[in-house]
């Protein structure tokens, strides 16, 4: 399956900006479905950020956060070429992981 | 054949083992008591999330309350169309910032989402955020172990929390 992380990653002069758009539905618990059930909730809990072997950035998310999330910070240094390790686990226990190159 | 000795070593042995059981149950839930208070800097903040009101978050996520100032800058329209997409960002000139969150007053539970800023990366983010319905918006900045914070109202025309 196709990675659920789109990253991209760029660097200029010391900072690296990064711009990340995460698939995932981001129930909240409290939308209906057609037949009037509640979607039980579902949602990323926490996003990482490694580079380096450090984390650059780390979020804790609520279900308040919209569907589909995107998310956007930059960190001092960071360089074209280099490895940026993103990862997502949602309270269901699901995961990924992908790995993206600063440009 | 030792099983078929008697009953009775049998019995004592059993009773001496559901004994250790409760023992080593009794220790393997003491350190699960304890964890919460320890542990807060770097596990999922459940407690802040499920609380309702902006200021039992704030105080479940942080321990203190936070005040006013000019130095955190939130980003957010004046009026959302659509309540489920807010484009909400946050950014400070405070030195040493540590933690940026983000909470809608309003919304079933306050707290939307908080983020680590570790040493090196910019006191600035920006996400999307669903709001059920017109309320204020607050960001919280930790900086210095200190709590600023930074509040906007935005009108939602279509919420973005219910059916």
């Amino acid at each position: 399956m196709a990675s659920t992380i789109r990253v991209r990653a760029t660097s200029s002069g010391d900072t690296t900006e990064v711009q990340a758009l995460i698939q995932h539905p981001m129930d909240s618990g409290y939308v209906k479905d057609a037949k009037g059930e509640l979607i039980p909730p579902h949602f990323i809990q926490e996003l990482t950020f490694e580079y380096d072997g450090k984390a650059v950035f780390t979020a804790d998310w609520g279900p308040a956060v919209s569907k589909d999330p995107y998310v956007k910070f930059a960190f001092k240094g960071g360089k074209k070429g280099d490895d940026l390790k993103i990862s997502w686990v949602d309270n269901k226990g699901q995961s990924d992981t992908t790995t993206a190159k600063i440009q | 054949m030792r099983t078929t000795q008697s009953g009775f070593p049998a019995t004592r042995r059993l009773i001496l083992q559901g004994a250790g059981m409760v023992a080593l149950v009794g220790l393997g839930n003491l350190p699960f008591g304890l964890t919460p208070a320890f542990a807060a800097n770097d596990k999922y903040p459940e407690d802040a999330f499920k609380a309702k009101s902006d200021a039992d978050a704030i105080k479940s996520l942080y321990g203190k309350t936070a005040e006013p100032s000019d130095k955190v800058k939130l980003d957010a329209p004046e009026i959302a169309e659509n309540g489920a997409v807010v484009p909400i960002s946050v950014s400070s000139s405070l030195a040493d910032v540590t933690s940026i969150s983000i909470l809608v007053a309003d919304n079933p539970n306050a707290l939307a989402a908080s983020y680590k800023i570790p040493a090196g990366t910019l006191p600035s983010v920006a996400n999307r955020l669903k709001m059920a319905k017109t309320t204020n918006v607050i960001a919280i900045v930790e900086a210095g172990g200190k709590l600023y914070s930074a509040t906007k109202e935005v009108k939602v025309t279509v919420g973005g929390c219910g059916g």
